[in-house]
């Protein structure tokens, strides 16, 4: 028989309450020995009990206990979710009650991983649902909400339904060579077919990246000198915002970022604890480190200080600006103008003063306008979100470009049509009408602990 | 006992299946209505054709019949589709109706453990689910231990024409009456199937000046990877192309109603074959073509009929008249024989293991059109494997299943036994996801070895396949390791071909693999001292490397999943969630591993995650 699993089913810290989920066999069982209440095993289910949970007679939290049993829930076992009042100390104490009572903690994905094998969710879904519970901003759930409706689906059998056509003609083609009646795929049909589908790929590529930004957020740095107000600017950002600052024990991320919302769109503040840091720090800016940064970053906030000259190793992080995305603060302008940035052709400068408050707004302006926020919101989110099929649809880009050079080198249909076909299948696999073994693995290892 | 092994039927299927059997040394009977139909040709002369033509070589490479015989009667040989790509080129022959049957009769009675005999089976002798032998229709019993079913288009036959339905089998033959109702009773689910055959037309009555003539290949092409070839090119005879007209669609659809499938029998239970319809069909549901292709083809060098391909008809004589008159050249046209739509009983496929031999019946095995195919290649190879498999049975060793990445042959029965079928199945190159595998061109590199195992092909034959290996590598080796000389000549040809000018550095094995550059043209500027034959496979190896290199890795991966074995024991009501049409294909196929669950219609990846997941948990041991 399965273990019972339980763990904290919502973000630790925040919020006024914090759900915690139990799921198998014994939960009703458990959760009803540390309950002071109804009697939970004899409740109907899909209910919800009010009532404390206990350690002996020490009462922990006042709670309420949702009832929902197999194979009616998520799982499809029997699963209780206890209400706490949020904050983490009591939390953990309940969990910890769970854990004494003979729950075992949850592995990471392990509630969807025992949906989908109970047959409760596809494959595609459990996906979906990983990112619906990953969003973070309204614009993510609507994303997560699309693919589990089906709209990627479409999409992607559009591109297939028109493949088919080329691939049976091709086919016809082979197997009845002297029929005259269909016509003869030759290298000049094939050409316009392939651009296009290259054409469509490529869109749904960009359209995703796009969603990418959505679920994934900008990943921001701030490159500057000691002093030049990197810390001031990050605050500023954060406590304009009421960020998400996260400290999620237990995540893999080796560093502590700073999250805010622009429009709904994240921005995530790689390195905030080398900003914080960089106060205490003698000259050096370090600039490997900072290369390294600006490599890693979607966008750059570059910033500079108006009552200095250009140092050395600030002009050879200038030189690198070019081709990326990147927004040049002039900090300190209350002071007096020694920088000199004529020799430097630079586009997206905002003139800022933190401590007096200027620039700010400006500065957001210009997040929105580069990555044309607003647009992204008001699309339908119909695109691609996750990396898995981001890169499906990045290896077929490249059978696409694969055939058009087998069309340059006069390689026979027939061969070509072999890459034609596979294309086809590998799209399958996004909405999986295709089956490959490795999706299930591949897929577990995504899920996230305890939901 | 008398005999080991019964063959019922003297069909494609049946030559194959008593030849392999007798030649293995095991005591074999094939029984036949009719001694003169042995091997006959009741529909088209074709011998091979597109994936056809590879299938007959696989069969030769296996050790069969059907390539050596075809090759020493044939009127005409083509490769089709020699533009194309070497995976999609295939042989096709006309075949000679006469010399044909006779060269294979000869082949048969040449064998020492082979009796053939006439006589109308009716039943067969069942115990404990075995079948120990047959039953004739004058209740004669013969027994034997293994009995392989290659009835054709015998069992319950109907020749439908216009309004009549006649029981009867091709050219007026007695048809078994009773066999399928007995196959029924036995537990098998029997299915009725259609398919229909056109005019014979009197040679010398048709004017081919109004037709364009379409003769054999200018080249020398065997099936046989043994034998030299047996025909003179410029002896071959030739077919002719003419089309259907106006007046002949016209005629169609005035008359439409008496043709046996649209209405003059309201009885048809038949599926005809989607890739093979009628005139009635084309003209009908592709009312907008204005005109169709009719290929005349030779059926013999020694009378004197026309068949007119692309013309299969049901409609009564007086209109099949009309109909023929209204072609191009065919105006005068005296036809010898009418066309004719036949139903008759299958069995449904889906009830064989991929040995041939019936899930339901220990000991018996079915092969040819009883399983539901069309076609004289795909019944010889089905022959072949049900004899091969049966011999295998008697001898006591495992069944020899080919893979889809073996053979076309794999193809085909994996497609029966797996996804059933729906219509008269035919091969085609399209239903071959390894196609780039299972060329023409290398049935022997690919097959002999299994041949030379189960003991079909002699220690001889396989030496000449070790020493056409060897030669393989030692010009993949020369080639890796000489460089062409630029010379001014040299330089002056590729000038002059608009080819760019290799380096001196460039070995010949990168030269080869330039799109333009084949291995014809360096032949014809260096001494290449190998054979066509080597040269040619080392090409393909070369030019087609990528692509190859990216089959094989999609052929391993779907080796893994056949690696993945399903316990036979295995109750799909115990697996919850399985939707509840994937659960009853499964029940009903009884996949043996996870790759062959995959390709069952109607089961999706999701209830294949969960039959994984299912086998996993409960088979920890499994795999």
């Amino acid at each position: 028989m399965e273990d019972t699993i339980c763990a904290i089913a919502t973000a630790l810290g925040n919020g006024a309450i914090s759900i915690i989920r139990v799921s198998g066999h014994d939960s009703i069982s458990i959760v009803n020995t540390i309950f002071k209440g109804k009697d939970l095993t004899k409740v109907e289910s899909h209910t919800i009990n009010y009532g404390h949970i206990i350690d002996n007679d020490k009462v922990i939290d006042e709670v309420l206990v949702s009832i929902m049993k197999a194979p009616k829930s998520f799982t499809c076992e029997d699963v209780v979710e206890i209400n706490t009042h949020g904050g983490i100390a009591p939390t953990n104490e309940v969990l910890e009650l769970l854990l004494k009572n003979g729950c075992r903690l949850a592995e990471a994905g392990e509630f969807s991983k025992r949906a989908f094998l109970n047959g409760r969710i596809a494959l595609i879904e459990a996906d979906a649902i990983m990112d619906k519970i990953n969003a973070k901003t309204r614009i993510q759930n609507d994303l997560a909400t699309s693919t589990l409706s089906g709209k990627v689906s479409n999409l992607i059998n559009e591109l297939r339904d028109d493949m088919v056509e080329i691939i049976s003609n091709i086919n016809v083609n082979i197997d009845y060579p002297e029929y005259d009646d269909v016509e003869e795929i030759t290298n000049d049909i094939l050409i316009p077919k392939i651009t296009n589908l290259k054409n469509r790929i490529e869109n749904i590529l960009k359209e995703s990246k796009n969603g990418k930004i959505i679920k994934d957020g900008i990943k921001t740095c701030i490159i500057g000198r000691p002093n030049v107000g990197k810390s001031s600017l990050l605050n500023a950002l954060l406590e304009e915002e009421k960020a998400i600052v996260t400290d999620i024990a237990g995540t893999t991320r080796d560093i502590v970022e700073g999250q805010i919302q622009i429009n709904g769109i994240l921005l995530n503040i790689i390195d905030t604890a080398g900003i914080r840091k960089t106060n205490d720090l003698v000259e050096s800016i370090g600039v490997e480190k900072s290369l390294k940064m600006m490599e890693e970053a979607d966008l750059i906030l570059f910033m500079l200080n108006n009552n200095e000259e250009l140092t050395d190793d600030i002009k050879e992080l200038l030189d690198k600006l070019d081709n990326k995305n990147y927004i040049l603060i002039i900090n300190k302008i209350d002071l007096e103008n020694k920088i000199d940035l004529s020799n430097y052709n630079l586009s997206n400068v905002v003139n800022m003063s933190i401590k007096d408050n200027i620039g700010i707004d400006e500065l957001k302006q210009k997040i929105i306008d580069i990555f044309n926020i607003n647009a992204i919101e008001s699309k339908d989110p119909t695109y691609l979100s996750n990396a898995r099929s981001i890169s499906i649809l990045e290896s077929c880009l490249k059978s696409v470009k694969d055939i058009e050079e087998g069309l340059n080198n006069n390689q026979t249909i027939d061969m070509l049509e072999l890459d034609i076909k596979a294309i086809w299948e590998k799209l399958g696999t996004i909405n999986g009408t295709t089956y490959e073994e490795e999706l299930l693995d591949e897929m577990f290892k995504r899920f996230c602990l305890g939901k | 006992m008398k005999y080991e092994v019964i063959v019922v039927g003297g069909g494609h299927a049946g030559c194959e299946a008593a030849y392999s059997c007798a030649k293995k040394g095991h005591k074999t009977l094939l029984m036949t209505s009719n001694l003169k139909n042995i091997a006959d040709m009741p529909c088209n002369p074709h011998i091979g054709g597109s994936a056809k033509g590879i299938v007959v070589r696989e069969i030769d490479a296996l050790g069969g019949i059907m390539g050596k015989i075809a090759d020493k009667t044939h009127v005409q040989i083509k490769m089709l589709n020699s533009a194309k790509g070497p995976a999609v080129q295939s042989l096709r022959a006309q075949g000679d109706k006469i010399t044909y049957p006779k060269e294979m009769l000869k082949t048969l009675s040449e064998l020492e453990n082979l009796t053939i005999q006439e006589g109308m089976v009716e039943d067969l002798i069942i115990e404990n689910n075995t079948v120990k032998g047959i039953v004739l229709e004058d209740s004669t019993k013969i027994e034997s231990k293994m009995v392989i079913l290659t009835t054709g288009t015998y069992l319950k036959a109907d020749i439908l024409v216009s309004s009549t339905r006649t029981p009867e089998g091709p050219h007026g033959e007695r048809r078994s009456n009773y066999l399928s109702d007995n196959l029924k009773k036995y537990g098998f689910n029997i299915i009725r199937l259609k398919t229909g055959t056109p005019q014979r037309i009197d040679r010398s009555t048709i004017d081919f000046s109004k037709t364009k003539l379409e003769p054999g290949d200018n080249k020398y092409l065997t099936f046989s990877f043994d034998l030299e070839p047996q025909y003179k090119i410029e002896d071959q005879l030739p077919c002719y192309l003419t089309y259907t007209t106006e007046e002949t669609h016209k005629i169609i659809r005035e008359n439409i109603n008496k043709s046996s499938m649209y209405g003059a029998l309201d009885d048809i239970k038949g599926i005809g074959p989607r890739y093979c319809p009628s005139i009635e069909d084309k003209v009908t549901r592709f009312a907008d073509k204005e005109r169709h292709q009719l290929f005349l083809e030779p059926e013999s060098r020694y009378y004197d009929d026309i068949y007119v391909q692309g013309f299969s008809t049901s409609m009564p004589p007086e209109v099949q008249e009309l109909m023929v008159h209204s072609l191009p050249g065919l105006e005068k046209a005296k036809i010898l024989k009418y066309g004719y739509a036949i139903e008759y009983d299958a069995i449904y496929p889906t009830q064989l293991h991929a040995s041939l031999e019936t899930k339901i019946i220990n000991n018996l095995f079915t092969a040819g059109q009883i399983n539901g195919t069309s076609g004289y290649e795909e019944a010889a190879c089905q022959g072949l494997m049900a004899g091969i498999n049966a011999s295998l049975k008697l001898e006591g060793k495992d069944p020899l299943i080919l893979k889809r990445n073996d053979a076309y042959i794999g193809v085909l029965i994996d497609d029966l036994i797996t996804k059933g079928i729906r219509d008269p199945y035919r091969l085609l190159t399209s239903r071959a996801e390894f196609r780039l595998l299972l060329r023409s061109d290398n049935a022997d590199l690919r097959l002999r070895q299994y041949g030379y195992n189960v003991g079909l092909i002699s220690d001889e034959q396989l030496n000449k396949l070790n020493n056409k290996k060897d030669n393989i590598n030692k010009l993949q080796e020369y080639l890796k390791n000489n460089k062409l000389k630029i010379t001014d000549e040299i330089e002056e040809i590729f000038n002059k071909n608009n080819y760019s000018i290799p380096t001196s550095s460039l070995t010949l094995e990168q030269l080869i693999k330039r799109p333009e550059i084949t291995m014809e043209f360096l032949s014809s500027i260096i001494d290449i001292p190998f054979d066509d034959e080597i040269k040619e496979q080392v090409s393909i190896n070369l030019k087609y490397e990528g692509y190859i290199n990216k089959a094989i890795k999609e052929a391993d991966k779907m080796l893994k999943l056949e690696k993945k074995n399903i316990p036979q024991d295995i109750d799909y009501d115990k697996i919850k969630n399985i939707a509840s049409e994937a659960r009853q294909k499964l029940k009903e196929v009884r996949p043996t591993t996870i790759a062959q669950a995959i390709r069952i219609s109607g089961v999706n990846p999701s209830d294949i995650s969960i039959l994984s997941i299912y086998l996993r948990k409960e088979y920890p041991n499994n795999e």
